[in-house]
């Protein structure tokens, strides 16, 4: 098999080498120095798999539950996708590589590896490139997290969720919360400083003294990144269907809303940067891949029901489109057998609707929107002119929820948690000063 | 002479020229509604069978005054009227008798479906009578005091009343309540116990009530099954033994009384008259007493209960009259018609209705404002009691403030809105005219009148400018089975009421007369008194009059900013109930802010309830990658535009819906 013939020794170098390039790359965005408006030619590439081994009770993602997987044909379509979404968008190189899900955990290596190997042919897959895998704690993951350590990837995100049996049982997972901590421990062993692991908040009779609790626990034995996401019902799950009937308490939103304050003080005393609402780092070691999202730059989506916004080669003036690819996995195989790809809808990005992209992505990270930045989206009106008049604006300056200065626009720590209120206040000022911005002359045709 | 009942009620007509405007723009577009439609076709089968071809038209010179009865059938709501005047109508041969004769004269879906008449209709039936042929003119009358005018009206041209108990149930609020009417107005009065074929019906017990509450012997009232028609046929015979003809002359100048008035969306307006004096007939020039206006006569005939033409109507008959009057405002109920150059003295007892429940009504969505608009105007055009006027209020956009006649009138406009022009609309807490007696002088002339009548909460003068304030008032009658007594007074207590009168009208059922402040049994009190009797008690009102009374402005603050919307004018003693209600309601329909809200009833500076709103601590989406994007700036972009519409209260932004649920009349949840 092509894949596996991936030398281990690249792999290996790639964990030191990426883990460099993050943080190079990190600098060169806070300093700004290094912006050459947003490139087209590179782009960070999200592959989606699509099976679970059981349901989780607050998923509704994309994901199938299958009797048993055409792993080979599944393989092929993903490397076929690849290399036709590459070949479209013209991308000469991939600047990380996230395996999500679904559980891609339970792909096999060789298909990680696969996928892998055709983007490094089809545009340029450098050595020091982010490559993520979600991983679930098993009972025991050693050799199957070095397979994959061999196959490419060099970070993992492991989906913990909690260190509480109780929880997890309510949550649907199939691990335990020692299964937890041994699959991290192992996967910090070889990958070291470069695992991250999810924390949920807010679940249906959680109390924060003993949520802080695992936290701490977490805190004694983590690796460099931990993301707290709080539980959100959604409609079609077992759990928003258990609150619906009342069989199970409602969460408290105020008591969701004191574990994440607890939760992120705590991080912060830990030497923890919260880089992103829900996301923390220390030691440098953010997740490049989604910075690039935050960052509104380029990412393609492979994969069943994967997104992605990217501006197809030789498109006129660069412009961007959203994709999403056919949602169910054998429908979608089927078009990627007949077309190349299973993109199911392509819809044009306008710009205005890319600013406000920009704003609402970026403003979910510590440093914001600087002018630079923005700069890059929309040249002719800055932060200023959007912003710095409006009293709506004023009042949340000073009400310390939000920064405006030379830097660019940001939350505070305390806007941060509220982003979402903010967000209806700008995004109505953005659209008003597009409207009444004085037209620049039709480019180009 | 007849006396027209001039008993001094809040009713009468005044119809706003906005809707003197529908009624015009009705004309130019029919759209029948299902009952009227059908209606409108038994009506032109009439025209092609009855009047033209079957028969001449009916002449009535031959129904000399003395071989006339004019009657009304009044009683508590479901004890058998309008099963009555179906057999009725079936013995004198006005109508077939079929299976499907059920409440004929009851042409309204709300009619039939709420057991009550909310139209006054009229039927004229001939009846064989040892060897005589006499006409008999039934004039149904709106079983609910809310439309007290409309039964005075109908009354009035009566000189006689069926007086329907149910042998089950005995008399009930209602049954005083009209019997009073019908006393008053000086009518005979036949009593008839209908029923009697239930197995739990106790006539004798009946009659007992009879004889103790209203004095008349038992001997004189009739048991009868109008459902099974036992006994109807001595109901004939009593309305003729019993009721004296009317007193009229044939000879004098023409005198109708227009006792109620319909609109034909093709023949125009049709007033149902009582002659009191002359004759009438096609080409006939007449005179409305009350607007002056000139009309010829271009139909006159009788009810049976549709219309069917005649040559003439004459003294002391009844029956309806078409002279190219284009809206319902030419034909005020209570108005005096004369020949042109023969002037009368008009009857007196015209009065303007006075609406005693106002109502915001809103669309519930601004879209829909014409469509709701037409609506109105549509049910106006034949339902002048309830006044129209232009509203806006700031959270819910355009509407009209109603006034209405009650609380039943109002709820049936809101249920004939919606059945019949599938209208759904916001109706706001009902609310009582206040009065405030002014002591400024500076208001005085303002106002021109020391007097004045406060509808809006917003025009409520300071008490530093009145001498006194005044509420409206009404007499209410319960009648209970005993073992409720003590909880039916606790309820009155509640509601400011004080006793009037308590009578044990047999021996387990008491009546119980208090004095209500309106206000008070607007909302929710027969409700209350329903559960808390099991449905057993029943209660009526009348009006009293006004009392003096202590009332207060109570605004509604948030974060100390006044909500215009919320304003409202509540008795001293309920001030802290009412603003604690609100408050709640409020607290639990705000969207929580990014900064705290206090919410607060407040009377003058004094704030007498209290609740918060805290702030939003938290409100980030948790998960924002590549796949989440699309969605979430849908998400927000809708949020943005959706608080765009919000109404800004200093920087709070509060929800239609908050105003919705404070406003919207509690009675429905």
């Amino acid at each position: 098999m092509r894949a596996m013939a991936l030398p281990g020794a690249r792999a290996r170098g790639c964990r030191a080498a990426a883990k460099m390039a993050q943080r190079r790359r990190y600098a060169e965005y806070a300093r700004g120095s290094q912006s050459r408006g947003p490139p087209v030619s590179r782009a960070a590439l999200y592959v989606h798999w699509p099976y679970c081994e059981k349901r989780c009770s607050y998923c509704n993602f994309n994901k199938y539950i299958p009797r048993g997987v055409e792993e080979a044909a599944m393989r092929s379509c993903l490397v076929t996708e690849a290399r036709t979404l590459l070949r479209l968008s013209g991308v000469q190189r991939v600047e990380s590589v996230f395996f999500g899900g679904g559980t891609p955990s339970l792909a096999s290596p060789s298909t990680v590896a696969a996928v892998l190997e055709a983007v490094d042919q089809a545009a340029h897959l450098p050595a020091d490139s982010e490559v993520t895998l979600e991983a679930n704690p098993t009972s025991a993951p050693g050799s199957r997290l070095a397979a994959f350590g061999a196959a490419g990837v060099n970070r993992l995100s492991i989906g913990l969720q909690s260190l509480d049996d109780t929880e997890l049982q309510l949550l649907g997972r199939t691990h335990s919360a020692r299964d937890a901590l041994q699959t991290l421990a192992e996967a910090r062993r070889l990958f070291p400083g470069r695992v991250s692991v999810d924390l949920m908040l807010g679940l249906p009779a959680q109390k924060v003294g003993p949520w802080l609790g695992q936290l701490r626990t977490l805190l004694g034995c983590c690796d460099d990144h931990i993301s707290l996401y709080q539980l959100s019902l959604e409609r079609g799950t077992a759990l928003f269907t258990h609150v619906q009937r009342g069989t199970l308490p409602a969460p408290d939103p105020e008591l969701a809303a004191a574990m994440y304050q607890e939760g992120r003080a705590m991080l912060r005393e830990a030497g923890f940067r919260q880089y992103e609402v829900s996301n923390f780092a220390r030691n440098g070691a953010l997740s490049t891949h989604n910075w690039t999202y935050w960052q509104c730059g380029q990412y393609l989506g492979i994969g069943p029901g994967a997104h992605g916004r990217f501006a197809p080669h030789g498109a006129r003036s660069h412009t961007r489109e959203a994709r999403i690819q056919t949602l169910e996995p054998d429908n979608w195989m089927k078009e990627v057998m007949r077309f190349g790809h299973g993109t199911r809808r392509r819809v044009p990005l306008g710009r205005l609707e890319l600013l406000e992209e920009v704003l609402a992505m970026g403003l979910r990270t510590d440093v914001g929107i600087t002018h630079q930045h923005w700069g890059q989206f929309e040249p002719e009106l800055s932060l200023w002119d959007v912003f710095g008049v409006s009293q709506e604006v004023k009042v949340l300056l000073v009400q310390g929820l939000l920064l405006l200065d030379h830097r660019g626009l940001r939350c505070s720590w305390e806007g941060l948690a509220v982003l979402d209120c903010l967000l209806l206040t700008l995004l109505p000022l953005l659209q008003e000063a597009w409207a009444q911005r004085t037209p620049s002359p039709v480019q180009g045709g | 002479m007849w006396t027209p009942v001039g008993r001094g009620r809040w009713h009468g007509r005044a119809l706003t020229v906005w809707a003197a405007a529908a009624a015009h723009r009705g004309l130019l577009k029919p759209r029948p509604t299902p009952t009227r439609e059908a209606a409108a076709k038994s009506r032109t089968l009439d025209r092609l069978y009855s009047s033209a071809d079957r028969k001449e038209k009916i002449d009535l010179s031959r129904f000399s005054v003395e071989n006339i009865r004019n009657f009304s059938i009044i009683a508590h709501v479901d004890h058998g009227k309008s099963t009555l005047a179906d057999r009725l109508l079936e013995l004198t041969g006005t109508i077939d008798k079929t299976k499907n004769n059920k409440q004929v004269l009851d042409k309204l879906q709300v009619e039939r479906e709420r057991g009550i008449t909310v139209k006054a209709q009229t039927a004229s039936l001939f009846y064989n009578c040892e060897g005589k042929q006499y006409l008999l003119n039934l004039i149904d009358t709106p079983g609910h005091v809310d439309f007290s005018y409309e039964v005075s009206r109908s009354l009035s041209a009566c000189q006689g009343v069926l007086l329907v108990v149910d042998a089950n149930e005995g008399i009930q609020a209602q049954t005083v309540a009209n019997f009073f009417l019908a006393f008053e107005a000086q009518l005979s009065i036949i009593p008839v116990i209908n029923k009697v074929d239930l197995k739990n019906a106790d006539p004798e017990r009946v009659e007992k009530q009879i004889e103790k509450v209203f004095d008349i012997p038992s001997d004189e009232c009739i048991k009868i099954s109008a459902k099974l028609g036992t006994n109807v046929e001595r109901v004939l015979q009593a309305v003729i033994k019993r009721i004296p003809p009317p007193k009229v002359h044939r000879k004098n100048p023409l005198k109708a009384l227009v006792f109620d008035s319909t609109f034909d969306q093709y023949r125009g307006v049709i007033a149902n008259v009582a002659l009191f004096d002359g004759v009438v007939s096609k080409g006939d020039k007449i005179v409305s007493a009350h607007t002056k206006k000139t009309y010829e006569v271009n139909e006159v005939g009788v009810l049976n209960p549709n219309e069917q033409p005649t040559h003439k109507l004459y003294a002391g008959q009844v029956g309806y009259l078409i002279a190219g009057m284009k809206d319902v405002t030419e034909a005020q109920i209570g108005d005096t018609l004369y020949l042109h150059k023969q002037p009368v003295e008009p009857l007196p007892g015209f009065k303007s209705a006075k609406p005693m429940v106002f109502a915001g009504m809103y669309p519930i969505d601004q879209s829909e404002y014409n469509n709701l608009k037409s609506a109105v105007e549509k049910l106006t055009i034949n339902d002048s009691s309830v006044t129209v006027h232009r509203d806006s209020s700031l959270a819910l956009g355009a509407g009209w403030r109603l006034g209405f006649l009650g609380l039943l009138h109002m709820e049936v406009f809101n249920q004939r809105l919606e059945q019949e022009y599938n209208a759904s609309v916001i109706l706001t807490t009902p609310t009582v005219p206040y009065k405030a007696v002014l002591s400024s002088a500076k208001l005085i002339k303002e106002y021109r009148e020391k007097e004045i009548t406060i509808i809006n909460p917003a025009q409520f003068p300071d008490k530093s400018k009145v001498t006194e304030y005044l509420e409206p008032v009404v007499l209410g009658t319960i009648i209970t089975p005993d073992e409720y007594t003590g909880k039916v007074m606790m309820l009155c207590q509640a509601r400011r009421a004080v006793q009037k009168n308590m009578m044990y009208i047999d021996q387990n059922r008491v009546m119980l007369k208090y004095l209500f402040p309106l206000n008070e049994i607007v909302v929710d009190f027969y409700d209350s008194l329903k559960s808390l009797s099991s449905g057993y008690a029943s209660f009526d009102y009348e009006d009293a009059g006004y009392q003096t009374a202590e009332l207060v402005k109570m605004d509604i603050l948030l974060n100390g900013n006044p909500v215009e919307e919320l304003v409202t004018i509540v008795h001293k003693d309920k001030a802290h109930s009412v603003g604690k209600a609100v408050c709640e309601r409020l607290k639990e329909s705000l969207p929580r802010q990014l900064f705290e809200i206090a919410v607060q009833a407040a009377v003058g500076s004094k704030i007498i309830a209290r609740e918060t709103v805290k702030a939003y601590r938290k409100n980030v989406l948790a998960k924002c990658y590549g796949g989440d994007i699309t969605r979430k700036m849908k998400l927000l972009k809708r949020q943005a535009e959706g608080k765009k519409k919000l109404r800004k209260i200093g920087n709070i932004e509060v929800p239609k819906d908050a105003f919705i649920k404070v406003l919207r009349t509690q009675c429905d949840k």
